[in-house]
Formats: structure tokens, sequence, C-alpha cells
């Protein structure tokens, strides 16, 4: 009869083999469809369930510190980084499908395949032994393991990081930093410009008299169309305004036809 | 059980989609995604190798990845957006005037 302690060391071992599987399939499947996703915003959510998994992964092999960092610093701070931008350029951008250099997807496909194989041979061919045995340092001692790591063998390299990230502050502040060559407008200007435009009154609201009040839901003119206008560009441009539909508007007058 | 091949072996895969991912896609943001995927991919070997060796080596090392690829992320998302202002577009194809 086997022995209970054997019997769950193996129920534990099947239980990680289960969890690398699931977490890898996951991992394989979120990143083939960040590549395919049109939107942005669905590549960034599916690089988001990538990098959660990978966390996991992380923590299964005994780097519980990697796994928070990951969370934090990658799913935290990067991604959010990434969405914040996204909100800025538009959240239209779809990507175009039509290639500018003609047999440029195909020849990525190749490459993929070849990249593939060639990485494939290389790792089949290179001896990847089994984990050693597990030392204090995979598990709670991670942390303090790390540290003792950083701050003496890698104390060099962790002092010019924090060069670079100040210099990586310094110099996103002075791209995105912009020089005002023109004027400020007086307000005697911005009166003058806006009677010039034709439409001096102020932009109607979305949805303001709709059924909904959304903001991706234009606003009914009094004879009932939907206006444009009403509706910010980024959300009309890329096709993801609303329609009214059936108001109640619209419903009360049938209802009076009928009687 | 799970062995550190099996680990390098995802991260193979993952690195291959982003590679495939930077070469197909347009949108300059979509590209940086792709580059943060294989980042990871090459973290994920470090670990495993990390997990080979029983030294923590590797994770230092996938720690200081994370680290640049912070600052990547930073300084890229400014040149975007400061090209998307000048340009009023995030595609990689709008953005070749020093072509020739």
């Amino acid at each position: 009869m086997t022995h209970p302690v054997v019997l769950a060391a193996s129920a534990a071992t099947t239980s990680r083999e289960l969890a690398f599987w699931i977490l890898a399939i996951i991992a394989v499947v979120a990143g083939l469809g960040m590549v395919l996703a049109r939107r942005a915003v669905h590549c960034a959510v599916l690089l988001a369930v990538v990098m959660l998994s990978l966390a996991v992964l992380y923590a299964m092999q005994g780097a519980p510190f990697l796994a928070f960092v990951q969370v934090i610093v990658y799913t935290g701070a990067v991604l959010m980084l990434f969405l914040f931008v996204l909100m800025i350029v538009g959240i239209t951008a779809a990507d175009s499908i039509v290639e500018t250099i003609r047999g440029q997807r195909l020849a990525a496909g190749v490459f993929g395949i070849g990249l593939l194989a060639l990485l494939s041979l290389v790792v089949g061919h290179a001896a990847i032994g089994p984990a050693s045995r597990a030392k204090v340092a995979f598990g709670a001692g991670n942390v303090s393991g790390i540290a003792r790591l950083l701050f003496t063998t890698y104390v060099f390299p962790f002092e010019v990081t924090s060069a670079l990230l100040i210099t990586a502050a310094l110099g996103a502040m002075v791209l995105t930093h912009r020089e005002r060559t023109t004027p400020k407008p007086t307000q005697r200007r911005l009166v003058r410009q806006r009677i010039a435009s034709g439409r001096p009154t102020p932009l109607p609201g979305p949805g303001t008299y709709a059924r909904h009040n959304a903001v991706d839901m234009p606003a009914l003119l009094p004879d009932g169309t939907p206006s444009e206008l009403s509706v910010s560009e980024v959300i009309s441009g890329g096709g993801q305004m609303g329609s009214p539909g059936v108001t109640a508007l619209d419903r009360g007058a049938s209802d009076q036809e009928d009687a | 059980m799970v062995s550190p091949a099996h680990f390098v072996a995802l991260s193979v895969i993952l690195f291959v989609i982003g590679g495939v991912g930077v070469l197909v896609r347009r949108n300059a943001l979509v590209v940086f995604m792709c580059v943060e995927l294989m980042l990871n991919a090459a973290n994920l070997a470090f670990v495993a190798f990390a997990r080979m060796h029983g030294a923590l080596d590797g994770q230092v090392i996938a720690f200081f990845v994370m680290v640049v690829a912070a600052a990547e992320v930073v300084v890229g998302l400014a040149i975007l957006t400061s090209i998307f202002r000048a340009r009023r577009s995030a595609s990689v194809d709008d953005a070749s005037l020093m072509k020739y």
C-alpha cells in the first residue's frame, strides 16, 4: 500500500501539472487573441490576461516576489498607462487590414514559423534538467534572498536602474511637453470665433431627449432624427455610436394613432 | 511533474506570438503591447532557469527586465502621444518622413 505522504505528494504534483496546462492554454490563447483582435482595447485586456496567468506561473515556480511585482508593475502600472494613452489616442484606433507592403503578412507568418522551429530546436537540444531540489530561497525566504542578491552582487546595476527610471520620467515629461506657439486667445477673440463659425450655441448633449442618457447615444432632434453632433467624435468616428431606436415619444405617438 | 522545460517551451511559444504580432500589426500601441509580450516570455524563461539551477540570479535578472520594460513603456508612450499630436494617427505607416 502506498504511503499517505507519497500519495499527497503525487496529488500535489498532478494539481500543479493541471494548473500549468490550464494557465499555459489560457496564456497562449490570449496571446493569439491579442495579435488577432482588431481593436486596441481588446488587445490590452487580452494582454492583461496573459500577464496575470504568467504571474501565477511565476508563483508556481517559487518566485512569489516576482509574481507580485508582475501584478503590481505590469498589470497595474504598465497596462493602465497603455489604456490611458489609448484613451488619448482614441479608442477607435482599430487597425486597418490593408497591407501596405505586399506579402508582408505572409512573410511574417513564415518568419514566425521559422523562429518557432529554430527556438524549439535549440530548446530541444539544450539539456534542460529537472528543477533542482527546493531550497529556502524558493519559498518563504524568496524576498529576503532576492534582497540579499540585489544589495550585494547586483548593487551597481540596481543603482543604475534608479538613474534609468529618473531619465525615463524626465524624458517622458520633455516629450509630452508642449510649448505655446500662439498667444493665449482672449475672451473677445473666442466669442468672435464662435459667432464666425456659424454655431453660436453649445453642441447638444448626448442622449438627453432619447431613451438613454449614455454618452454613445445620440440626442434626437425635434423631427426625430438622431444628431451626430451630440456624440463625441472619438465615439462616433469609430462606429460605436448606439442607435436611439424606438423612443417613448414614438410609442406615445403610435398609441395616439391607434386610438 | 512540470519540469522547467515545460515553462521554457511556453515562453518560446509566447515569444514567437509576440514577434509575429510586432511584424503584423499596424497600430503602434499594439506593436508596443506585443513587445511587452516578448519581454514577458523572456522573463518566464529566466524564472524557469533560475528554478532549474536552484539559484536566485535568474529571478533578479527578470526583475531588472521588468524595470527596463517599465522605463521603455514610459518613454515609448510619450513618443507615441507626441507623434499622435502632430499627425493625428497612431499607425506605424504614417510616421515615414525619414524613409528616404
